[in-house]
């Protein structure tokens, strides 16, 4: 009897909840594996898929939100061993598990703690409520692998954001098999996008893209690139996330200004009369 | 049919014959936001009168004064000053005008219309069981009739508001429209009450029922429940005859009654009546103030424009 | 007819005079270069002071005194001192309101009723509000001991002055930062009496610095490498331009920039109040508003009914003397002004909108523009989709509450918007679909400053007002 020869994966993008490869036909060799490599013309569809699942994503309850995020932890930790084969060492996937928990369990809690009634000078209910911006370009952190990864994408989807996620070039693996995750959770095709390949090539056309609201900026390292980036992401005024300082931790509590950056405070005025 | 400016004049004389028809009506007229509305009417209160607007604006406002007396305690005696106040409200000034009417119980009708015989001030009584407004239909309008054949030529009659809370709009139309018919020739200003109607929409749609059975004029309150004449309520009531003028041609005028005590008061109503109807309604025969202590108030300060002196009460007769 | 006689408020309660320096460190200094313009008042064109031009050793000066005092004396401060002083100016500011209004009508050209009533209330209001949250900050939701950025460069424009400045000045200072601030160059005189207002408070020297000129110093400033924190209102060019000057560097930005507003009336409205919010929504202070409800968006069933009433409600107001206590609109701020105005309206016409406005005379003198409406607009005009910054409306219709969403949202603009119907239901799902930072429903142009505003989209982004206005100012 011989060994049993194994079935290979083909690592592909993630749009629309559709496992293409890149229009442009190309992949580049990483980790051991052909990985698509996306071209701006891919960058382009994400964009047209995270746009189009916005009304849906955005209108969902916040509870219908977070139940689907944490079918993703509970995803994730069926996998945990997948991940593990790819190299993630085991604690970061057990912290990025726990970190997408935590992530889901903000979904309703968010506008009450950072919303709420104003006690204006008049007779007017005021109140201020947290809106996701829309469709936010993410660069994901070039490591930790997984754990930077969920910590970018968690934090801008809960709050009912899509992402376009450029994955990181050296390790895209993890991301792939993230999209895998998320596309056997629930989660409606379109709200998280996921590119791999060069970011010089993807980034700057979701930075200048009149499309984007938002762009996190935290895996690019290249100071060079983060400044052009921002300067064409001022064309539509997006929301920017600046670059992670170099020694970020990404095992600390990471606070909630990840997903208030992301969002927009709608303050709704009305007279209270007879 | 919409209540506000149409261009179209529309004949609204039919609504009267059915409640559903009235309320239809009454229920689709736009709302009236209170906070709105009372904003806009303070904002009105913030202009400035000054100099020879306001010379100009207190004649017209003593012009406008329904000189009123209402007590128990009346007499003879007591209407009889108040008549000849409103034919001379300051003996020391003959270019001082005389008021817009003296205002009565039906009783008291007899002596104020010997005063007033031929002087072109109005003689306004009140009537239909005022100010409650709580008897059989039969007793007022012989109420009514006895004050005009005693010599009223203007009648001050209260809805019944009871009815109309209940949504018995039908029932206050054909009382307003019976008291009507009594009055003969005597103009009708129809009482809402404002202050027992509760909400502007109340006023809004109050004052079009008033109107649509043929008030002459529509007046805010009888001046015996806690809330008077306030500026929203008048500013909604000279909306609705803004708009039922745009709606039917017919012109209906306005009287806030109670609680104006003061010049500043009486110009800010002048104000507000100039920029919501215009000049049309800036004259007696559209606009009236129900008061008496408002009187001596406008007189001291017409005395302060021409002498440029504050006066004092004691110049001014307390009748 | 009822005339209103003249009721000007008097000018004497404000001693302005001839010239005025930089505020730098607690003293009023002349420029390095010596550099001046002259503030005139833009209902007569009188020149009222001649005001020093910083230069950029001038602005650089400025950041080193309000780095030195942040370092020194505002940042180790307890807040509940900080505080204190915040009371005070807010004190002054009410004590001081009436010479304060007439000056802001005076450089301004705002009715004064506006400034007296809402300019000035809302100034010390804000101030008072901020004050408060100073010795609270750890209470405040941005974590325990959330500290200030450092020294915040502040361009304010010249639609509401001194409002503008309490917007930017108050939250900074009660967070703990020092601030270096540039009135815009038409309207640097209030400004310059708050300088006096904080030397009267006994205010640390250094943390208020006010340095006054036009782009140039403006630019100066936010590119400074010394602040560390940018805050801007005013048009979404410049807007832009400063998001990419501050690109790659550690400045926290935030932006209040343009706006188009749709202010949707419904068939079921409170007519008369619509009217009066139309009115306030485009016609308040010469439509020099960012959140003006500049697109009326009426359904089409009501809308003969509703321009009716509009147009007679428009009859009534009164264009004039800004010091006239009677006066609703008062003058353009600048020839610049009047001119994008004047060109933005032929554009109207010459793309067949109609235009509309209420006979009324205009003074000869100063920069003055009647109330105007454009009906049969569409979004693909020019006065649909630019922002005009005057007393311009543009009319269009809808039949839907979807078709008005839709086109409430059809423009890169999200600053605010309004809602007018009796529904509630209604309100509450337009609500949630507009995409705007204010929502009027049944109101419009209210402002507290307990209250969030800001934009979404190309109106920029950050809060200002409520606790929401701290983060801004707060490293977070």
């Amino acid at each position: 009897m011989s060994e049993r020869v194994a079935v290979r994966k083909t690592y592909k993008l993630f749009i629309g909840g559709k496992f293409p490869r890149s229009e442009s036909g190309r992949s580049y060799l990483v980790q051991s594996s052909n990985v698509s490599l996306a071209s701006r013309k891919d960058a382009r569809d994400a964009v047209v898929a995270a746009r189009a699942a916005v009304k849906g994503w955005a209108g969902a309850t916040a509870y219908n939100r977070g139940q689907i995020l944490y079918r993703v932890a509970e995803m994730l930790e069926g996998r945990r061993e997948q991940f593990v084969a790819l190299g993630v060492p085991g604690d970061e996937v057990d912290a990025a598990i726990d970190r997408w928990v935590w992530y889901a369990g903000w979904s309703d809690k968010l506008p009450q703690v950072y919303g709420g009634a104003n006690p204006v000078a008049g007779p007017y209910f005021n109140l201020s409520a947290p809106e996701p911006t829309g469709v936010v370009a993410v660069v994901a952190p070039e490591t930790p692998a997984l754990l930077g990864l969920v910590s970018v994408i968690a934090p801008a989807i809960v709050t009912g954001n899509t992402v376009v996620v450029a994955a990181s070039p050296a390790q895209p693996l993890a991301a792939v098999t993230l999209a895998e995750v998320l596309a056997t959770s629930d989660l409606p095709g379109g709200v998280v996008n996921i590119l791999t390949g060069r970011l010089a090539e993807t980034v700057p056309t979701l930075a200048a893209h009149m499309d984007v609201n938002a762009i996190d900026l935290t895996g690019v390292t290249d100071a060079e690139l983060a400044a052009d980036l921002e300067v064409k992401a001022a064309q539509n005024l997006k929301r920017v996330l600046r670059p992670a300082q170099a020694d970020h931790d990404w095992t600390a509590d990471p606070g909630i200004t990840r997903m208030t950056t992301l969002l927009e405070t709608k303050t709704v005025w009305h007279p209270k009369g007879v | 049919m919409t209540a506000t400016a149409t261009s179209a004049r529309s004949d609204l004389s039919e609504l009267g014959r059915s409640e559903t028809a009235l309320r239809t009506f009454l229920h689709g007229l736009p709302g009236v936001d209170q906070v709105g509305a009372e904003q806009r009417a303070a904002q009105l209160g913030t202009r400035s009168i000054k100099t020879t607007a306001k010379a100009q604006a207190i004649d017209l406002a003593i012009r406008m004064v329904d000189l009123t007396t209402l007590e128990g305690a009346d007499t003879p005696g007591k209407v009889r000053a108040l008549a000849a106040k409103a034919l001379r409200p300051d003996p020391a000034d003959p270019t001082c005008p005389h008021v817009g009417a003296v205002c009565v119980y039906p009783a008291m009708v007899p002596y104020v219309a010997e005063v007033l015989r031929g002087s072109g001030v109005h003689l306004a009584s009140v009537a239909t069981a005022f100010p409650s407004g709580q008897a059989p239909l039969e007793v007022k309008l012989a109420d009514t009739r006895a004050a005009v054949a005693a010599g009223a030529d203007e009648i001050d009659m209260v809805i019944n508001r009871g009815a109309f809370l209940a949504g018995r709009y039908q029932e206050v139309y054909d009382e307003i429209v019976a008291t009507k018919e009594a009055c003969g020739d005597a103009h009708l200003k129809v009482i809402l009450e404002t202050g027992e109607l509760a909400t502007y929409d109340n006023v809004r749609r109050a004052s079009w029922l008033a109107m649509l059975a043929g008030g002459d004029f529509i007046k805010t309150s009888t001046g015996k429940v806690p809330v008077a004449a306030t500026l929203p309520v008048t500013l909604v009531m000279l909306e609705a005859v803004r708009d039922f003028r745009a709606a039917t041609g017919r012109q209906v005028g306005v009287k806030p009654a109670g609680g104006i005590k003061n010049t500043k008061d009486a110009i800010k109503y002048l104000v507000m009546v100039n920029e919501t109807v215009g000049a049309d309604w800036l004259d007696p025969d559209w606009f009236r103030f129900g008061a008496s202590s408002l009187l001596n108030d406008l007189l001291m300060q017409r005395t302060k424009l021409t002498t440029g002196v504050y006066s004092g009460p004691d110049y001014f007769t307390l009748d | 007819m009822f005339e209103y006689a003249p009721a000007p408020e008097s000018r004497s309660v404000v001693d302005i005079k001839t010239s005025y320096g930089l505020f730098v460190d607690g003293e009023f200094a002349d420029p390095a270069d010596g550099g001046t313009f002259k503030s005139i008042n833009p209902a007569s064109e009188e020149v009222l002071a001649e005001v020093a031009e910083a230069g950029a050793q001038d602005v650089d000066r400025a950041v080193r005194a309000a780095r030195q005092a942040y370092e020194k004396v505002w940042g180790p401060m307890p807040g509940r001192d900080r505080a204190k002083y915040l009371f005070r100016i807010a004190r002054i500011i009410q004590e001081r309101s009436r010479e304060l209004a007439v000056l802001e009508s005076l450089d301004n050209g705002k009715p004064i009723k506006e400034s007296r009533d809402v300019d000035l209330p809302l100034v010390a209001a804000h101030f008072f509000y901020y004050a408060g949250w100073a010795d609270k900050l750890p209470h405040a939701g941005f974590g325990p001991d959330p500290k200030p950025l450092g020294v915040a460069a502040q361009v304010i424009p010249w639609n509401f002055p001194l409002l503008m400045l309490a917007w930017k000045i108050a939250p900074a200072l009660a967070a703990g930062n020092t601030v270096v601030l540039k009135p815009a160059e038409t309207t640097p005189l209030t400004a310059l009496l708050f300088a006096e207002i904080c030397q009267q408070a006994e205010l640390p020297a250094g943390v208020v610095n006010i340095v006054t000129g036009a782009g140039e110093t403006g630019r100066a400033l936010v590119e400074h490498p010394g602040v560390d924190k940018v805050a801007f209102t005013g048009s979404t060019e410049v807007g832009r331009a400063i998001a990419r000057s501050v690109a790659g560097t550690r400045k926290k930005l935030t932006l209040e920039l343009g706006g188009k507003a749709a202010n949707i009336v419904f068939d079921d409205a409170p007519v008369d109040q619509a009217v009066e919010g139309i009115v306030n929504g485009i016609f308040f202070n010469q439509g020099h508003v960012c959140c003006a409800g500049s697109r009326l968006l009426v359904q089409e069933s009501v809308a003969d009914r509703v321009l009716e009433s509009l147009k007679r409600r428009m009859a009534q107001l009164r264009v004039g003397d800004p010091l006239d206590k009677n006066t609703d609109i008062g003058a353009i701020n600048s020839a610049a002004q009047l001119e994008r105005i004047r060109e933005l309206s032929d554009a109207g016409s010459a793309e067949g909108a109609e235009r509309w406005s209420p006979p009324c005379e205009l003074p000869e003198r100063g920069f003055w523009f009647a109330p105007t409406i454009f009906t049969g607009v569409t979004q693909a005009h020019r006065v649909a989709r630019e922002e005009i910054f005057g007393p311009v409306l543009s009319v269009l219709t809808f039949r839907t509450p979807a078709e008005a969403v839709e086109k409430a949202n059809n423009t890169p603009y999200g600053l605010s918007a309004g809602i007018w119907t009796d529904k509630g239901s209604r309100i509450l799902w337009m609500a949630d679909r507009l995409r705007a930072g204010v929502v009027w429903a049944n109101t419009f142009n209210k402002f507290d400053p307990t209250s969030p505003f800001g934009g979404y989209k190309e109106s920029g982004y950050g809060r200002e007002g409520g606790r929401h206005g701290l983060e801004g100012y707060l490293n977070v």
